[in-house]
């Protein structure tokens, strides 16, 4: 049961934003410029960054929402190699740029303390820009908050997987800052 | 030294939302809101819990940047020294011990915040505005905290610094108009 009375049966984060929307119009504009763009990191590796963050952290809304996301870019059916990059990335066939990158974002979900130059190294080694660099500790950083959020309030989060890969197609074609569609109509 | 180049003159976050202005534009609304916006919770209470929250981070900046905050907003410089030693033994009310608590907690993970810690906040008087605003302005501070160390931006030492930062988020965390032009050479 959520630690606050919440609009009822709003999956995750969906809650405490139709609580509280006027913090919910920032917060979702962030999402979009996080991960929204194909500027340097495309999305499809923004959404895993943003997945591996928040499995990381355990909170199950986030990764599985973002986990479909992911999915979804990465034309990744059955969700077998998301799951495979948040078990062990560093056994998947992701590129080596990726994979540095998701070194980065595992210690800023530890400690930003825990980022050493010796990983900003190797990824720059591996062809990542700054902005690539920026852009993996902003999106880990932003994660470790809205993980926080969504299990700071104990949200209620659906088990049935079809619903988040529908709204994954949604969030795909529309964003995070459009309504809601995570029932069929 | 940080891990990307920034501008030298702007340490600490300043030179992170400049980087990137359409990410901070959203990062600065929103600090603007929790921080600044209609609240029972006063500006001043609503700083102890940043302050809070980017001391148990270790992050030195923004500890520094807040807790000057939380001074100028409170007009003494004891409250916000004591609630990062013990909040529970700090000079602060009932409900701002229970809401710190809930913080606390918030900042090591969100699955950390218990129902007995938000029962004894509703117990204390908060309301469930109120708690939603402290888990979200401590999630909101380890994004800032992790942005901060992750890239390792520079950390002034020099107190005058934090004294003239404290003056300006005391009036508000948007960015000035005119952005932040290098100053000229003395």
């Amino acid at each position: 049961m959520p630690h606050i009375q919440l609009p009822e049966g709003l999956p995750g984060i969906r809650g405490p934003m139709a609580f509280s929307p006027e913090t919910a119009k920032p917060l979702n504009e962030l999402a979009n410029a996080l991960l929204r763009t194909d500027d340097g990191l495309s999305r499809a590796e923004r959404e895993l960054i943003a997945t591996y963050v928040s499995s990381e952290n355990d909170c199950f809304f986030c990764q599985t929402i973002h986990g479909a996301v992911a999915s979804y870019y990465w034309g990744d059916e059955n969700g077998e190699f998301v799951k495979a990059v948040k078990e062990n990335y560093g056994q998947t066939l992701l590129s080596s740029k990726l994979k540095a990158l998701l070194a980065i974002a595992g210690s800023v979900q530890k400690g930003g303390k825990q980022v050493t130059p010796e990983q900003v190294h190797e990824a720059r080694q591996q062809g990542a820009t700054d902005k690539d660099i920026h852009d993996t500790v902003l999106i880990a950083a932003a994660f470790c908050m809205f993980n926080r959020y969504v299990d700071g309030l104990a949200t209620w989060a659906p088990d049935n997987p079809e619903l988040y890969k529908f709204r994954a197609t949604k969030i795909a074609e529309y964003g995070y800052t459009a309504d809601d569609h995570y029932m069929p109509r | 030294m940080p891990h990307i180049p920034l501008p030298e003159h702007l340490p600490g976050i300043t030179g992170l939302l400049e980087y990137r202005l359409d990410t901070a534009l959203p990062i600065r609304e929103l600090t603007q809101i929790l921080l600044r916006g209609e609240s029972t919770l006063t500006p001043g209470e609503r700083e102890l819990i940043a302050t809070l929250v980017s001391a148990r981070n270790e992050t030195r900046f923004c500890t520094a940047a807040h807790t000057k905050a939380a001074d100028l907003l409170l007009g003494e410089n004891e409250t916000a020294w004591k609630v990062k030693q013990d909040y529970e033994t700090a000079p602060v009310s009932e409900k701002m011990k229970a809401l710190l608590a809930i913080a606390a907690r918030a900042q090591r993970s969100g699955k950390d915040v218990t129902p007995e810690a938000v029962e004894r906040a509703k117990q204390a008087g908060a309301t469930d505005r109120e708690i939603h605003d402290t888990v979200l302005i401590t999630a909101l501070f380890c994004l800032y905290n992790k942005y901060v160390d992750g890239l390792a931006s520079v950390t002034p030492t020099d107190p005058a610094y934090y004294q003239r930062l404290g003056e300006r988020i005391v009036q508000g965390y948007k960015r000035p108009p005119g952005g932040f032009p290098v100053p000229p050479k003395t």
